[in-house]
């Protein structure tokens, strides 16, 4: 975060450009200077707690590692940009001034052979681990983790009916997957209904706050939509702490059913599962159900999303995205074509709300804050809007990444015992979001598949497919 | 003056202001069933507000818009919702600056076009989804329609590219085509020679007398190309600052002084004599 | 009577502060058309530099004078918060610029998460109080009920310093160069870059500007609760944010106008009615603005070209 980008300060007469020691040095101070300004105070004094006063702790040489950190590491780029330059002779003069529409073709071509390994990979997932791991309970972190991911590609593949294929900005979506959550656990603890009945109920309560938030708000262009989404999601999520006599208020509802294989429930006792099927009793049987639940749920947005792709109402959903007066001009009645999009995704953040609700047993507002929507917004961006399988890959590095951050703990005997790496968790989440933007700003997979082709199936340049103003 | 006997468009006293702005003041004509109406006019002239007031993208401040259909029946276009101008008043129209779909392919814009009779087919998604009903059939047709636009428009070959690859003049014809498939009564075409060579210009017009000849849509169009307008058009509208100063046939247009004084820029009436006497008219 | 005197002195100081920081988001979005995501945290990041330079000024450098410590807060925290301002635009926003719409607004999102945790990270989790530094009171008048209406020198010190930066700051931009720069660029930036104006520049002083203002709303903030903590900036962020709306997004007098407005229902709403849903009222007006009146009180309503 602290080092300049080397894209935004790379000299424009990059023709002649070589190693330029000099400038490179004086560079480097600049941004090493820069490091300073913006290290004082906020991070050479620590503000400590002591009775009822502050007092400061100096920390000076956090303040100089990090400027001589920026410093080593923009020398390296200056090199790294310098040699790289000149290897490839002459870059286009647009590419100095314009890095930014840089569309290299890495990815473009993974949906071919990635689709039906990933599904491999994904069904045989709780199979793997297990013998990788050598039995059921070892492998408990790795299947929660696939859980955890899952979970985040439904709502991104749900998110992204509206953001990607519909262009319509929604920075409240987690407002849907509160509804509902909240829907599951107040309809199975107040009429004991079972998950089965929940599911759609959650779904279709959801579908229903989408039309009524979406309705007013639809008209909306740009970033308007996106500032009233996000503050419907707050109002949900303030409605949801305040309203203590039917959501319980900041405690939370606990004691929601657990999940049961079709009515067998996961107990250790006669009817249960495991005795059921003859199979030793494990509280992990719970564990890999879940993680088939989720499985089948987010395949199933996806079956759905791609159906609907290839039905008018997708291309009118795509046509939307792409020029909302030329679709009024041809007769589509726009307004109803956004707030299916809006209901649609919304029905699927319920459900998995309702999937999220049934696997914690319990749920609370905290769960749905403004960083909730943020990240799944992230992914959908990330992998390309309008993509299935980036979302897909996207939901895996952005959710997925920060998990290697727990396994850094001999980092420990660098840092010092009290040094925890899921403390930057977030904070290397917030820098991994800018990087990936600068990096691909139209995510990783930008090609467009035709929805319909005549003879032969060309992709289309993620340059020409617009992003929406909604 | 067949535009008044059987007229499939009637405008009667349409006024838009805009704040104090008066782009459009107290205008009525009239464009015949079957006609190539021309709507002309310096610029400025506001030309473009007249097609936003038909198209429903504009609620005119005063007046009144009406389409009357071949059973004799009529729409008031300006009480319509903006879709409903295509959908059930078959209105049809191209934007002076194109707006495609760029970043769909050229098959799948002519698909969008035909939404609404494809959104029945697929039993309004809800069969579609589940493979039911006879949406399959029905995209086949749709994609045949299509097909025959593009081969009319000779866009054929690049159905599958992104139709913001194409150049400038197909992207022209491409919107043409794609106005075309939602089965239009009356399509208007707001400056569809802008911008083409003498030759692209020439095949526009020879698509726009076959449309009308071989599917008996009636064609309102703005343009500055003369040769366009004199050579096809069988009424022309001259509007200047928001009012009609000549309506008639091209070769009654042509010779009012107005409309010469108007283009050319007098005010005075002796001036204009004296411009008429000047050019020989 | 006597309460409502009073929440309208309330009000006001607090509407100051948003009026302050909604400044930066009118700014950002009239000449980028973006939201800045960010600006929230980088008021919150303020009120940190702020609360980190009371505690060296008093209690290690000795500095009695309050007057004193607070003109010298103010004046780092505005150089240090605006060295942040540029740095973001420049990292995080610069090489996004005139590329797909939906990445600024990530890449702003993703510095919001930043800054917060960041501070968190530098600073711990816990709430900052400091002990309160102005404190006297000027009682106004007695109401029949013996309830006093007062006026702290918190609140008028707040006060004036909003009315005298926004004094230089709208001088700054009607008058001088850079003011015409910056409203040139908001009109069409690339015919501006043709006339010579230094577009990357401008938009950087766009920022700077911003946050500068930001630091001053985040270290009148500190005076006022005395209290900041990592998680400061949203809220405020997100209330400034309706305030720039309210008063017409783009408009600097319609930003001032809208934070004082939102200031004054939210502390009539706690007030009146309840304190629990009062940021639910703040964001129920915006979305209410938004829907109804979008070009806002002061903006120009946005014409749709077909």
């Amino acid at each position: 975060m602290n080092a300049p980008s080397i894209t935004t300060t790379a000299p424009t007469d990059a023709v002649t450009r070589r190693f330029d020691l000099a400038a490179a040095l004086k560079d480097s101070g600049k941004s090493a200077l820069i490091t300073l300004g913006l290290a004082i105070p906020i991070l050479s004094y620590r503000t400590e707690q002591s009775g009822a006063d502050l007092f400061l702790s100096q920390r000076w040489g956090l303040v100089a590692i990090m400027c001589a950190l920026v410093f080593g590491l923009r020398l390296f780029l200056h090199a790294f940009t310098a040699t790289k330059a000149y290897r490839q002779a002459t870059p286009s003069a647009h590419q100095a001034t314009e890095p930014v529409h840089a569309e290299p073709s890495a990815f473009q071509h993974v949906s071919k052979f990635a689709i039906p390994f990933f599904l491999g990979i994904a069904l045989a997932f709780p199979f793997l681990i297990v013998m990788i791991q050598g039995g059921l309970g070892e492998s408990r972190y790795w299947i929660d983790l696939g859980v955890l991911i899952l979970t985040y590609v439904m709502l991104g593949w749900g998110l992204n009916i509206v953001v990607g294929l519909a262009g319509l900005l929604d920075l409240g979506y987690v407002a849907f997957y509160a509804v509902g959550a909240y829907s599951y656990a107040l309809l199975s603890t107040t009429f004991g209904l079972s998950f089965w009945i929940c599911l759609p109920l959650a779904g279709i309560l959801a579908a229903m706050w989408g039309i009524i938030l979406g309705f007013p708000v639809l008209r909306l262009r740009g970033d308007y939509l996106a500032i009233v989404t996000l503050a419907f999601g707050e109002i949900i999520r303030l409605v949801l702490i305040n309203w203590v006599d039917l959501t319980n208020g900041g405690a939370g509802i606990s004691s929601i059913p657990r999940a049961t294989f079709f009515g067998i429930p996961f107990t250790n006792d006669e009817g249960g599962f495991a005795n059921l099927f003859g199979l030793e009793f494990h509280t992990m049987h719970r564990g890999i159900f879940l993680y088939y639940l989720i499985l089948g749920l987010a395949l199933l947005t996806n079956f759905v999303t791609m159906r609907l792709r290839k039905l008018p109402v997708g291309r009118a959903w795509e046509a939307l995205r792409e020029d909302e007066i030329a679709c009024r001009s041809l007769g589509i009645n726009t307004t109803n074509t956004k707030l299916t999009a809006f209901a649609l995704g919304a029905m699927f953040g319920g459900f998995a709300g309702s999937f999220f609700a049934v696997r914690q047993g319990f749920v609370s507002p905290e769960s749905f804050n403004f960083l909730e929507s943020a990240i799944i917004l992230a992914i959908v961006v990330l992998g390309g809007m309008g993509s299935q399988i980036g979302v897909a890959i996207a939901a895996i590095v952005l959710v997925g990444g920060p998990e290697i951050l727990r396994n850094l703990t001999f980092l420990q005997a660098v840092f010092g015992a009290g040094f925890d790496p899921n403390e930057y968790r977030l904070l290397l989440f917030g820098i991994g979001m800018v990087a990936m933007m600068v990096w691909r700003p139209r995510g990783l997979i930008s090609e467009r598949e035709p929805s319909v082709i005549l003879k032969e199936r060309k992709a289309i340049s993620g340059s020409l497919v617009k992003e929406g103003h909604g | 003056m067949r535009w008044l006997q059987d007229p499939i468009l009637d405008v009667q006293h349409l006024t838009m202001r805009f704040g104090g702005l008066v782009a459009v003041n107290d205008l009525s004509f009239q464009a015949g069933r079957g006609d190539i109406t021309a709507l002309i006019g310096p610029n400025g002239a506001g030309k473009t507000t007249v097609f936003n007031c038909i198209t429903g993208f504009y609620k005119p401040t005063e007046g009144m818009i009406a389409l009357r259909k071949p059973d004799g029946s009529h729409l008031l276009l300006e009480r319509l919702p903006g879709f409903d101008i295509n959908w059930r008043a078959k209105v049809a129209r191209t934007f002076q600056n194109i707006r495609l779909f760029s970043g769909m392919t050229v098959l799948e814009n002519l698909l969008v076009a035909q939404h609404n009779p494809l959104m029945i087919a697929s039993g309004f998604t809800f069969l579609g989804v589940l493979g039911l009903g006879g949406y399959r059939r029905a995209e086949k047709e749709a994609i045949e329609k299509a097909k025959f636009w593009l081969e009319k428009t000779r866009l054929i070959d690049r159905a599958d590219d992104p139709a913001g690859d194409l150049p400038y003049g197909d992207q022209r014809r491409l919107e043409i085509a794609r106005a075309m498939c939602t089965d239009p009564l009356l399509l208007c075409l707001d400056e569809p020679a802008a911008g083409l060579n003498p030759r692209e210009s020439l095949e526009l017009n020879h698509l726009l007398l076959s449309i009308r000849k071989d599917h008996g849509t009636s064609i309102l169009l703005i343009e500055h190309d003369m040769s366009v307008v004199m050579e096809i058009s069988d009424h022309v509208v001259v509007l200047d600052y928001g009012t009609k100063i000549s309506d008639g046939t091209p070769s009654e247009v042509r010779n009012d002084p107005k409309v010469i004084a108007a283009y050319l820029g007098v005010a005075d009436e002796e001036e204009v004599q004296q411009v008429v006497a000047e050019i020989g008219a | 009577m006597e309460i409502f005197v009073q929440q309208l002195i309330n009000g006001l100081t607090l509407g100051s502060i948003y009026g302050l920081i909604a400044i930066g988001y009118t700014m950002v979005f009239g000449i980028i058309g973006m939201v800045n995501f960010a600006h929230g945290d980088v008021f919150m990041l303020s009120a940190f530099i702020a609360l980190i330079f009371f505690l060296i000024l008093t209690t290690w450098l000795g500095i009695s004078s309050i007057a004193l410590a607070l003109l010298i807060v103010l004046i780092v925290a505005m150089v240090l918060t605006s060295l942040w301002g540029w740095a973001i635009e420049r990292i995080a926003y610069r090489p996004l610029r005139g590329s797909f719409r939906l990445a600024p607004l990530i890449s702003a999102i993703g510095v919001s998460i930043f800054l917060a945790n960041f501070v968190q990270v530098a600073q711990g989790a816990r709430n900052k109080p400091i002990p309160p530094m102005v404190q006297d009171v000027i009682v106004l008048f007695q109401g029949a009920s013996g309830y006093n209406v007062a006026i702290s020198y918190k609140q008028i010190i707040i006060m004036a310093v909003t009315a005298v930066l926004l004094t230089i700051f709208w001088y700054l931009v009607q008058k001088t160069s850079l003011g015409r720069a910056q409203r040139a660029c908001e009109q069409d930036r690339k015919m501006a870059s043709l006339l010579g104006i230094n577009v990357d520049r401008t938009i950087s002083l766009t920022f700077v500007i911003g946050a500068a203002l930001a630091s001053v709303a985040g270290t009148m903030y500190l005076l006022y609760y005395g209290v900041v903590s990592f998680n400061d900036g949203f809220v405020p962020g997100v209330k400034a944010f309706t305030a720039a709306v309210l008063g017409g997004i783009g408009s600097l007098p319609g930003a001032v106008l809208g934070g004082l407005i939102i200031g004054l229902i939210e502390t009539f709403w706690s007030a009146y009615f309840s304190i629990e849903y009062k940021d639910v009222a703040a964001f129920s007006i915006l979305a209410i603005v938004l829907i109804f009146m979008p070009s806002g009180i002061l903006g120009r309503p946005e014409v749709e070209k077909v």
